[in-house]
């Protein structure tokens, strides 16, 4: 074996005087840092293999367990960073393309944290969610352009299949298979108890979860995994998955290690086989063929589901957005180039795609040019990491938002970014029955409940803080938000003014 | 400085309104003097009413108001109203010299009918045509807009205290059956007289105290419909969103304001069957027009009044009745002033609708 060119990222410090030898790190550590030398007493670590998830951190009885970053650096270079070099160093070892998981990590703009939330003062007053009603239900699904009534004058009041949210918020599609079995439990049972969804993702729905049915988005990918009449009839809504915002144009692959047992059985697919989506679904070459899928789906389920159609954000959106407003679709999923991923291949995860505020800014005006925002709803998704983001989200003019990193972090994920690679020492991307135990259902659960309702009283509190006490009368409200240090151009795209104007 | 439309100027305000339910007129005096003890809710930057059942010998002619800077913004506007309508009168609205109304832009009406052939070969219906028509000029050219388009009502406003606009455009000498009046606090000075309330479109018009909290919202929704809102104020969206419930989805009265003033979900879940389920749908086809934060509003159309508060009811409104007439006021002081012996005064609740239409066969005469 030749030299090994990379220096380890991290640094297990260890506090000799505090540790005890109890080996806890050892065992936790799916990765095999830790080991304890019996002739030298002490316990030792190989940091090559180190990602910094700090499970054995968290789990450290006397905390004397510190993982930092290695400051043995290359020399500094503004062009060639150090990640750059690792990576060519890698590929020159290995010849293979680079992988990566969750959103990427690069300092690309976020545009929420260069947006700003108006307060009423003085000419209306702001409304105390304590003390009156605010309300955070939505509705997502098609309306009609007219109302219509019966022969005696009576107003028919169905409308198309809606799906019904306690507040704009759910969690986006991770498949059974990219996470693991506890990890699905927890975000079904935690969408039953809180009145809104979660989303199988692309690998089907395990039998046992087919109760959560009515909190439960079935979803359809170019894979076709898990996907059978009693799968679509499950769901209380079914998404057919065009793209990804980590990975726009490209499928899936998850490795075969992960297809074992029941992940397999969901997915319709011999063990131990690797399960690739392809990257366009090949039924749907054009937005004619999506059509008659969107059409297939509601076919085979009676007109009952209102059907998602889920988009990575790239450059023309909105043109696509209309093409799909126009498909039958009932709801538009938007996805973020900063959104998360179980795996993907790391240049176009970096590379590829557009910011969700700027997509969902121009999806949400051109559908309006066209006098059609009214007739879909429009999730979005791809990096909404907390309360005031929803809200900004809203305002531009989403019904709803996705969210997926967030929900992993309330169920311990500390975003070591190595999901791709099976051994998530917190239960979640794994499908290793000895990790995935470590993640507790009802914990987990419970963690995620109180993450929405933290969340739903922040956007309550933000939404009273405007005067607003309905969520549906921030919906599009973009005189609500300000720009701070924005161009001219980006906030013409935004819709917004800046701050002080 | 900007010029209303182009930035949003928050107001606060003050509102009277009387309707007699058999059709009796009555004349534009007593409304501008009910706006007197409501002095204080005004700055002097804007004020209006709306007449309905005035001009009954041209009450089958649209009768457009209009503010035009110039004699040549006039010429062109009335050539480009020939294009469309048939004129059958045109005359400067009288009005009185008075020390406290300066700087008028001129003040003209017209009373028209669209032209048959035009509206065949459109494919439009009369009142679409006469509302795209309006917002035709009111977009497009500079120095002219029209302020009121109606027929049998008219709308008169300006810059200055209610009670000397009513003065300025000499009230006493219409005679209507049902009267609105708005006096405006608008918390920077606009100085231009389309700005000052009542806003109307054909004959609904819109008088409101408030400050909503859902504008853009409800503005990015409405404008969908080929609703332009130039002015940026409350009062324009509201009227747009009245028109496009009432006139382009024929909702009724009530049903509107089930749409503006949602009762909460928690109201609706304690309904019973089907005033639960018109309730429910009506909340979930318009969620865009649902309006917040607070407002008082009368609105007005040919042979009524609605009165609404917003669902919280944040801002003061009170009714009133004597004999025939019914009275709507931000306070009881104006409605005293119009009728010191009303009977019955009371405050509807937040969201609840008051619907007060001139009997049928009242309107006949009318
Ligand atoms: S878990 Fe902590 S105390 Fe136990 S062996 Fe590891 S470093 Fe030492
Ligand atoms: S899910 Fe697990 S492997 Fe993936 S980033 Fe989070 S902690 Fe790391």
């Amino acid at each position: 074996m030749g030299i090994d060119y990379i220096v380890p990222e991290f640094e297990v410090v260890r506090n000799e005087q505090r540790c005890i030898h109890c080996r806890v790190c050892e065992r936790q550590c799916a990765n095999e840092v830790h080991s304890y030398s019996e002739e030298a007493g002490m316990m030792l670590s190989d940091e090559t293999r180190c990602v910094n998830c700090q499970r054995c951190v968290s789990l450290c009885p006397t905390r004397a367990l510190k993982i930092v970053k290695n400051p043995c650096s290359f020399r500094e270079n503004a062009n060639w960073q150090p990640d750059l070099i690792k990576e060519v160093y890698r590929q020159a070892s290995t010849g293979g393309v680079l992988l990566s998981s969750m959103g990427t990590p690069k300092p690309y703009p976020v545009y929420w944290d260069r947006i700003l939330i108006n307060a009423s003062q003085v000419t209306n007053p702001s409304i105390d969610p304590l003390r009156e009603p605010m309300e955070t239900k939505v509705f997502l699904g098609k309306r009609p352009e007219k109302i219509s009534r019966d022969p005696e004058g009576n107003l028919i009041t169905k409308l198309p299949p809606q799906i019904t949210l306690s507040m704009p918020v759910m969690f986006s599609a991770m498949s059974y298979g990219s996470i693991s079995y506890n990890a699905h439990a927890s975000l079904a049972r935690a969408s039953t108890k809180l009145g809104i969804l979660y989303n199988t993702g692309e690998g089907g729905l395990h039998e046992d979860f087919y109760r959560y049915g009515p909190n439960t988005i079935v979803q359809v990918a170019s894979g076709r995994f898990g996907v059978h009449e009693g799968y679509l009839e499950a769901g209380a809504a079914i998404e057919i998955k065009m793209g990804q915002g980590a990975k726009p144009g490209i499928g899936g692959h998850l490795p075969g290690a992960k297809i074992v047992g029941d992940v397999s059985r969901t997915r319709m697919i011999p063990e131990g086989t690797d399960a690739i989506s392809p990257a366009p679904h090949h039924d749907i070459y054009s937005i004619e063929d999506l059509r008659q899928l969107v059409y297939s789906l509601k076919e085979a389920t009676n007109y009952e589901k209102p059907v998602i159609v889920k988009v990575a954000a790239v450059h023309n959106i909105a043109a696509i957005a209309s093409g799909i407003a126009r498909s039958g679709a009932d709801i538009i999923a938007i996805d973020g180039f900063r959104g998360g991923t179980g795996a993907a291949p790391t240049r176009i995860r970096d590379n590829v795609g557009i910011p969700i505020e700027l997509a969902l800014a121009s999806v949400d005006r051109r559908l309006r040019d066209e006098g059609i925002r009214g007739n879909v709803s429009l999730v979005v998704g791809g990096s909404i990491r907390c309360a005031s983001d929803v809200v900004k989200a809203i305002a531009l003019g989403a019904d709803a938002c996705y969210i997926a990193t967030a929900a992993l972090l309330a169920l311990g994920c500390h975003l070591c970014r190595t999901c791709h690679s099976g051994k998530c020492n917190w239960g979640i991307a794994t499908q290793r029955p000895d990790l995935v135990k470590r993640l507790n259902p009802d914990i987990g659960s419970e963690r995620l409940v109180n993450l929405m309702n933290a969340w739903r009283h922040e956007i309550m509190e933000l939404m009273g803080g405007m005067g607003i006490n309905s969520i549906e009368a921030l919906k599009g409200n973009r005189l609500m938000l300000r720009g701070v240090g924005l161009s001219g151009k980006e906030l013409e795209i935004l819709g917004i003014s800046h701050a002080g104007e | 400085m900007e010029k209303e439309g182009q930035i949003r100027i928050p107001s606060g305000c003050a509102i009277a309104a009387v309707i007699s339910t058999e059709g009796k007129l009555m004349s534009g005096e007593g409304i501008a003097r009910s706006m007197i003890p409501m002095h204080e809710r005004s700055n002097g930057l804007g004020g209006g009413f709306a007449g309905y059942g005035i001009y009954p010998e041209y009450k089958d002619f649209y009768a457009l108001h209009l503010f035009f800077d110039d004699r040549t913004t006039r010429k062109n506007c009335e050539s480009f109203l020939k294009e469309y309508f048939e004129i059958v009168q045109s005359e400067r609205i009288p009005t009185r010299t008075i020390p406290l109304i300066t700087d008028e832009p001129m003040i003209w009406r017209y009373f028209v009918s669209p032209l048959p052939s035009l509206l065949i070969r459109l494919q439009l219906d009369e009142k679409e045509l006469v509302a795209r028509c309006v917002m035709k000029i009111n977009r497009e050219m500079s120095g002219a807009y029209v302020f009121s388009s109606g027929k049998n009502m008219g709308t008169f406003k300006a810059v200055g205290f209610p009670e000397d606009v009513g003065l300025f455009y000499r009230l006493e000498e219409y005679e209507g059956y049902s009267w609105t009046a708005h006096g405006r606090y608008p918390t920077n000075t606009p100085g231009w007289w389309g700005g000052a309330h009542p806003f109307t479109l054909l004959d609904y018009s819109v008088v409101h105290n408030g400050e909503i909290s859902s504008y853009d919202a409800n503005r990015r929704f409405i404008e969908m419909f080929g609703y332009q809102c130039t002015l940026q104020t409350d009062t324009e969206v509201i009227t747009y969103i009245m028109d496009y419930l009432i006139r382009r989805q024929g909702l009724t009265l009530k049903e509107a304001a089930s749409v503006i003033a949602a009762p909460f979900w928690s109201t609706i879940e304690a309904e019973k069957n089907e005033e639960k389920e018109r309730h429910a749908y009506l909340r979930m086809m318009f969620p865009s027009l649902l309006i917040t934060g607070p407002f008082s509003i009368v609105f007005g159309f040919t042979g009524g009044l609605m009165a609404l508060n917003d669902r919280l009811k944040l801002r003061s409104m009170v009714v009133g009745e004597k004999e025939d007439k019914v009275f709507i006021a931000s306070e009881e002081a104006a409605i005293r002033a119009l009728e010191p012996d009303t009977e019955n005064i009371w405050a509807p609740s937040g969201g609840e609708a008051v619907v007060v239409k001139v009997k049928e066969e009242a309107m006949k005469w009318v």
